[in-house]
C-alpha cells in the first residue's frame, strides 16, 4: 500500500533550489491531511548538507542517492535513481518543481513506473472523500484551469510551478532520518555525456524574487522606455523591471524578464502594469500579486479587471511624475 | 540519416479570447497552427537534410483535420507524413498519447526523433520524454542549439534556467527543441503543390499498428490521469479605476501605496 | 459553380499571408518613404517560388495556376502595393510572353533564371507618343546580318531600374502599322541598350519606373520573340494576362485598406464611444467590404477563365476595371474614416490611396477597359 509524499529536492552545484523548499512546504500541508509523512528525495554528490536543509524546511526524512554521476543533471542517471527510490519507498505522491530539470525528469519517470503526471500545477489539494490528490493547472494558454486526478496508478505525480507554493520558515532545530540508496549506473545511462557546462557570466535576474515589479507591455513601444520603468523600479527596495511577451518577442528586453504563461509566474507585493493590455497569458503570470496597479490608455483594457488600482492615462505623462512624487514622499517620510 | 519529427496541430492560443459575459472560451475562428516548438523541430530536421542529406518524416497524432498541419510540413520540405488517428486513441492523456505515438514509431525506421519541447495548448513538455522512454532511447530536452551532426552522434546545447550543457548523445535518440532554436522557413509555393500532388499523408489507425500496441494503454481508458473538472478562472473583484489627469493620477497612486505601506 | 477554394489554394493563402505579414509589411513604409526598390524582399520571394508561380516546374516555375498567382499578388498588395506590382510586371509581362510565345531554346535560356527570381523581368511597349495608342510605335528594328539593330525610347517601364531581361516592341515594317510590330528579348547588357531616368511617382514609389534608351542596340537574331510582325498580338495577349495581375494588385490594396480601417475604428474613440459604434462607420465599412468582395469574385473568375484555356480578354478587363475603381474608392473612404490621422504618414491608408490610383491607369486605363468590354459585347 503506497504511502507518504516524496518531494524531489532539486540542487544545482550543491545548492538546494528555492522551489524545493516551496514543494516541501506544500507537501507538509498535504501530508497532514492524509496523516502521512514527507520524504525528501536528494540526488547529487556530497549531498548531506542538502538533505539536512530539506529537513529544516519541513521534510520528515530524506532519501539520498549520492554519486559523482549525479553532480550535474543528466536525465538517465537521475531517472534511474529516482525510480529506484520510488520502487523501494512506494510513495503515494511525488512532487517535482516545474523547472527545466523537473519537467525533463518527471515525464521520463512517469513512463518508467507507468503512472500519470500532471504538469505545471498551481494548486494541489486532497479530495476530502477519495483522498486523491487534486492537481489543478492552467491549460489552453492559461485560458482555462483544469483539475486532474490520477485515480488508479501510484504514485500520483505532479510538477509544480516555482513561486506558487509557500515555503515554511526554516527551522534549524529539526531532525530527521537520512537513508542512503545505492544505484549502479551502466553505459546505458551514459548515452548522453556532458562535454561542457556553461554558466551565465552574471547571475540572471530572477523576477520571481522581486518584491516590486514594474512591467512594460506593448504600449511601451521602444527599449528606451524601459529605462524609465527601471528608474521607477529603483524607487522600491527589491524593485525590478518585467515585461509582457510582446516586448520580449520584439527583442526589447530579455526573455528572463517575461511574465506570463510562457514566461514566469510572479507574486510580488506590488505589480505595476504599464501599457499592458492584459492578455490572458499575461494575467496568468501576475494575478496573484498582492497589489496590482495598471496604467493604460485604453479604458477597456482587460488588465483593469485584475488591477486593484487602475489608471486610464498616458504612461509617458504619468511615470516621470510618479517617480518624482515617490522620491518626494520618501524624503518627507525620513 | 532518417529523422522523424513529431508535430502537433494546436489552436493558436494567442488568438483565444474570453467571452466577457459568459466567461467561456471563444474558440470559433481561432486558427489552427503547427505548434511553434514543433515547427522549430521540423526546421532543425530540414536543415540537417539540407546540409547532410536526410529523409524527414513528420508524424502527428490527432483528429483527421490534423492532416492540414502535415500538409504544411510537407510543403516546407518534409518527405513523408504520417497521421496517427483513430477514435480509439481519443481522450488520451500524455502517457497514453506518448505510448500511442511511440507504438506508431516502432513501425518506422529512424536514427533521430525530434519533438518540440511543449505544445502551447497544454504546455506540459511531457510527451517527448515519455516517447523516449517508451522506445528506450536517450533523450535531450530543451535543445537550443545543434552543434554538430554525425552518423552516430549529435553534439547539442541544452538550456537550463541558469546554465547550458554541451552534451554528446549517441544515435538513435530523441531530442526536444525550443522555438528559439531557429526561425522556421516558410512553405514554398512549389512545396504546397508538391504536398498535395506528389506526396501523401499516410494514415495509421489502431488496426494498422495492432501488432505493436496494447489496447489497454490507449485512449481515455489507457490514461492514468483524468480531467476531473475544468473551469475558467474566476476574475478577481474589480478594483478602483480612475480616468483623471496625470497629476491627479500620481497623487492617487502615491496615496494608495502609502496606505498599503509599500512606500 | 464552386466558390470554395481548393485545399491547395487555401494552404497557399496561408503561406502568402504569413509571408506578407512577416517579410513584406515591416518594410512597406520604408519602401514608399525612401522610394527604394525592395531588393532583399524580391530575393526572398524568389527563394520561396513567388517569382514563377503559374509556370511549369520544368522551367523552374512553381507549377501553379493563374489563380494561385493572383492570390499571391492580392496578399502581397494588401500590405505593400510596390511589392505587388514588382511581382506582377515580372511574372505577367516578361515571363508570360517568353513562356507563351518563346521557342524552346528561348524558354530554356531565360525562364529558369527569371522564374527563380535570380533575374527580374520588364516589358517595354509604352513610348512618349504611344501610350493608350500603342500602335504609334516609333522604336525601329532593322535586321543586319545575324542581328537586329534597335533604335528608340521607351518610357514608364516598370521594374526597369532593376530588371535583367526586357521584352521590347519595335517596328519591323512601318508600312504595315500594327501588323509591322515585332517583339524582342533584350538583355540589360546588350550593346547600345541603357536604362534612363527614373520617374518620381505619386504611389507605388518603391517600384522602379524608368525610361529605356536604345541607340543602335544589338539584339541577336534568335532573340526575336514569336513570329516576325506578330508583336502587336503578343503585346495585346500579354496585357490581357497582365491586367489580371493588376486587378489582383488593386484588389489587395482595397482589402488592405479595409483591414486597416476595421482595426482602427475599433480602437478610435470620439464622443466617448468607439467610432465603430456609429452607424456611419458601420454602413461605410459594409459598402467597402462588399465592393472588395465583388472585386475578388471578378478577379478570381478572370484567373480561372485564363486557366481554362478560353478567351478571357473581357473577363480580365472587367476585373481590372472594377477592382481598380473599387480600390481607389475604398482606399479613399478608408482615409476618410481615419480622419486627420488618415492623411498623415503615420498610418498606411494614405499610402494605399496613392498606390491605388495607378491601377486605373497602367496596363490599360479604365477607358481602355471599357472599350475592350463594350466591343466584346458587340457595342462598337
Amino acid at each position: 500500500m503506497s504511502k507518504n509524499i516524496l518531494v524531489f529536492v532539486e540542487q544545482r552545484d550543491g545548492v538546494m533550489q528555492k522551489v524545493a523548499a516551496e514543494l516541501i512546504g506544500k507537501a507538509v500541508e498535504l501530508a497532514a491531511v492524509l496523516d502521512e509523512k514527507v520524504i525528501a528525495l536528494v540526488l547529487g554528490q556530497n549531498a548531506d548538507g542538502i538533505a539536512k536543509e530539506a529537513i529544516e524546511y519541513g521534510a520528515d526524512s530524506v532519501a539520498v542517492v549520492d554519486s559523482p554521476e549525479l553532480a550535474e543533471y543528466v536525465t538517465a542517471t537521475y531517472a534511474k535513481a529516482a525510480v529506484k527510490v520510488i520502487e523501494e519507498l512506494e510513495p503515494s505522491i511525488v512532487l517535482y518543481g516545474a523547472t527545466s530539470i523537473g519537467r525533463d525528469l518527471a515525464p521520463r519517470v512517469s513512463s518508467m513506473v507507468k503512472t500519470g503526471l500532471t504538469a505545471d500545477c498551481t494548486k494541489l489539494e486532497i479530495d476530502p472523500e477519495s483522498k486523491l490528490l487534486l492537481m489543478t493547472r492552467p491549460a489552453f494558454g492559461g485560458n482555462i484551469m483544469a483539475t486532474i486526478v490520477c485515480a488508479e496508478h501510484r504514485p500520483q505525480m505532479a510538477t509544480v510551478r516555482p513561486g506558487v507554493m509557500q515555503a515554511l520558515r526554516r527551522d534549524c532545530t529539526r531532525n530527521g532520518e537520512i537513508t542512503r540508496f545505492d544505484v549502479e549506473f551502466t553505459d546505458k545511462e551514459r548515452r548522453v555525456r556532458i562535454l561542457e557546462v556553461v554558466k551565465g557570466d552574471k547571475k540572471e535576474v530572477d523576477i520571481t524574487e522581486a518584491k516590486v515589479l514594474v512591467s512594460g507591455g506593448r504600449g511601451i513601444g521602444d527599449a528606451k522606455k524601459f529605462e524609465l520603468l527601471q528608474e521607477l523600479a529603483d524607487q522600491f527596495p527589491g524593485g525590478e523591471v518585467a515585461s509582457s511577451r510582446a516586448n520580449v518577442d520584439a527583442g526589447l528586453i530579455g526573455r528572463e524578464r517575461q511574465v506570463g504563461q510562457t514566461g514566469k509566474t510572479v507574486r510580488p507585493s506590488l505589480y505595476i502594469a504599464c501599457g499592458i493590455s492584459g492578455a490572458i497569458q499575461h494575467i496568468a503570470g501576475m494575478e496573484n500579486s498582492d497589489y496590482i496597479v495598471a496604467i493604460n490608455k485604453d479604458s477597456f483594457a482587460p488588465v483593469f479587471d485584475v488591477a486593484d488600482l487602475g489608471i486610464v492615462g498616458d504612461l509617458n505623462a504619468i511615470i516621470p511624475k510618479l517617480i518624482e512624487a515617490i522620491k518626494k514622499h520618501k524624503a518627507s517620510a525620513e | 540519416m532518417k529523422i522523424i519529427v513529431c508535430i502537433k496541430q494546436v489552436p493558436d492560443t494567442t488568438e483565444v479570447k474570453l467571452d466577457p459575459v459568459k466567461g467561456t472560451l471563444i474558440r470559433d475562428g481561432v486558427p489552427s497552427i503547427i505548434n511553434p516548438d514543433d515547427k522549430a523541430g521540423l526546421e532543425a530536421a530540414l536543415r540537417i537534410k539540407d546540409q547532410n542529406g536526410a529523409h524527414v518524416t513528420v508524424v502527428s497524432m490527432g483528429p483527421p483535420q490534423a492532416e492540414i498541419a502535415l500538409r504544411e510540413a510537407l510543403a516546407m520540405g518534409a518527405d513523408e507524413a504520417v497521421l496517427v488517428t483513430d477514435r480509439a486513441f481519443g481522450g488520451a492523456d500524455t502517457w497514453a498519447t506518448s505510448y500511442t505515438i511511440a507504438s506508431a514509431i516502432r513501425t518506422m525506421d529512424y536514427d533521430l526523433i525530434i519533438a518540440g519541447r511543449q505544445a502551447i495548448d497544454g504546455d506540459t513538455a511531457q510527451v517527448g520524454p515519455q516517447i523516449a522512454q517508451h522506445l528506450d532511447l536517450p533523450q535531450v530536452s530543451y535543445v537550443e542549439g545543434i552543434e554538430s551532426v554525425s552518423d552516430d552522434k549529435l553534439v547539442l546545447r541544452r538550456q537550463f534556467e541558469d546554465r547550458q550543457h554541451i552534451v554528446e548523445v549517441d544515435l538513435p535518440c530523441l531530442i526536444t527543441v525550443l522555438s528559439e532554436l531557429n526561425a522556421p522557413r516558410y512553405m514554398s509555393v512549389a512545396g504546397v503543390f508538391d504536398a498535395y500532388r506528389e506526396k501523401t499523408v499516410k494514415v495509421l489507425t489502431f488496426a494498422d499498428i495492432e501488432s505493436v500496441i496494447d489496447k489497454s494503454n490507449i485512449g481515455l481508458a489507457g490514461s492514468p490521469t483524468r480531467v476531473k473538472q475544468s473551469f475558467t478562472k474566476q476574475p478577481k473583484a474589480k478594483g478602483e479605476k480612475y480616468e483623471v489627469d496625470a497629476d491627479e493620477a500620481v497623487r492617487i497612486i502615491v496615496e494608495k501605496l502609502a496606505e498599503k505601506h509599500i512606500i | 459553380m464552386d466558390f470554395e477554394l481548393s485545399k491547395e489554394h487555401q494552404l497557399l493563402r496561408e503561406l502568402y499571408r504569413s509571408f506578407a505579414q512577416n517579410e513584406v509589411k515591416p518594410h512597406a513604409e520604408e519602401t514608399d518613404e525612401q522610394e527604394r526598390f525592395p531588393v532583399e524582399t524580391v530575393k526572398l520571394l524568389g527563394r520561396y517560388g513567388f517569382m514563377g508561380i503559374p509556370y511549369p516546374k520544368e522551367y523552374g516555375g512553381a507549377g501553379g495556376d493563374t489563380l494561385a498567382y493572383v492570390m499571391a499578388i492580392e496578399e502581397l498588395s494588401k500590405v505593400c502595393g510596390t511589392t505587388g506590382v514588382v511581382v506582377s510586371a515580372h511574372t505577367s509581362l516578361c515571363c508570360g510572353p517568353i513562356y507563351e510565345f518563346g521557342t524552346e531554346e528561348q524558354k530554356r535560356k531565360y525562364l529558369p533564371d527569371l522564374l527563380s527570381g535570380r533575374h527580374i523581368g520588364a516589358f517595354g511597349l509604352t513610348e512618349p507618343g504611344a501610350g493608350t495608342d500603342a500602335a504609334g510605335q516609333q522604336t525601329k528594328a532593322v535586321l543586319e546580318g545575324d542581328h537586329w539593330v534597335l533604335n528608340g525610347t521607351k518610357i514608364f517601364i516598370t521594374n526597369a531600374g532593376h530588371a535583367d531581361i526586357f521584352i521590347i516592341f519595335a517596328m519591323t515594317d512601318k508600312s504595315l502599322g500594327t501588323k509591322g510590330i515585332s517583339a524582342f528579348i533584350v538583355e540589360r547588357d546588350f550593346e547600345g541598350f541603357r536604362v534612363g531616368k527614373e520617374e518620381k511617382k505619386m504611389g507605388i514609389r518603391g517600384s522602379s519606373t524608368c525610361e529605356l534608351i536604345m541607340e543602335n542596340c544589338i539584339v541577336p537574331k534568335e532573340n526575336l520573340l514569336g513570329s516576325l510582325n506578330k508583336g502587336f498580338k503578343i503585346a495585346m495577349k500579354t496585357l490581357d494576362g497582365g491586367r489580371i495581375g493588376i486587378a489582383a494588385q488593386a484588389l489587395g490594396l482595397g482589402e488592405g485598406a479595409v483591414d486597416e480601417a476595421i482595426k482602427y475604428v475599433k480602437e478610435r474613440k470620439q464622443f466617448g464611444r468607439r467610432i465603430s459604434q456609429f452607424q456611419n462607420t458601420q454602413f461605410k465599412l459594409a459598402d467597402m467590404v462588399t465592393r472588395m468582395s465583388a472585386a475578388q469574385l471578378l478577379v478570381y473568375r478572370a484567373a480561372m477563365k485564363k486557366d481554362s484555356g478560353e478567351v478571357y480578354s473581357k473577363e480580365a478587363a472587367m476585373a481590372k476595371l472594377f477592382a481598380s475603381e473599387a480600390a481607389s474608392e475604398v482606399t479613399r473612404q478608408a482615409v476618410q474614416l481615419f480622419g486627420g490621422y488618415g492623411y498623415t504618414r503615420e498610418y498606411p491608408v494614405e499610402r494605399m490611396m496613392r498606390d491605388a490610383k495607378i491601377t486605373e491607369i497602367y496596363e490599360g486605363t479604365s477607358e481602355v477597359m471599357r472599350m475592350v468590354i463594350s466591343s466584346a459585347v458587340g457595342v462598337n
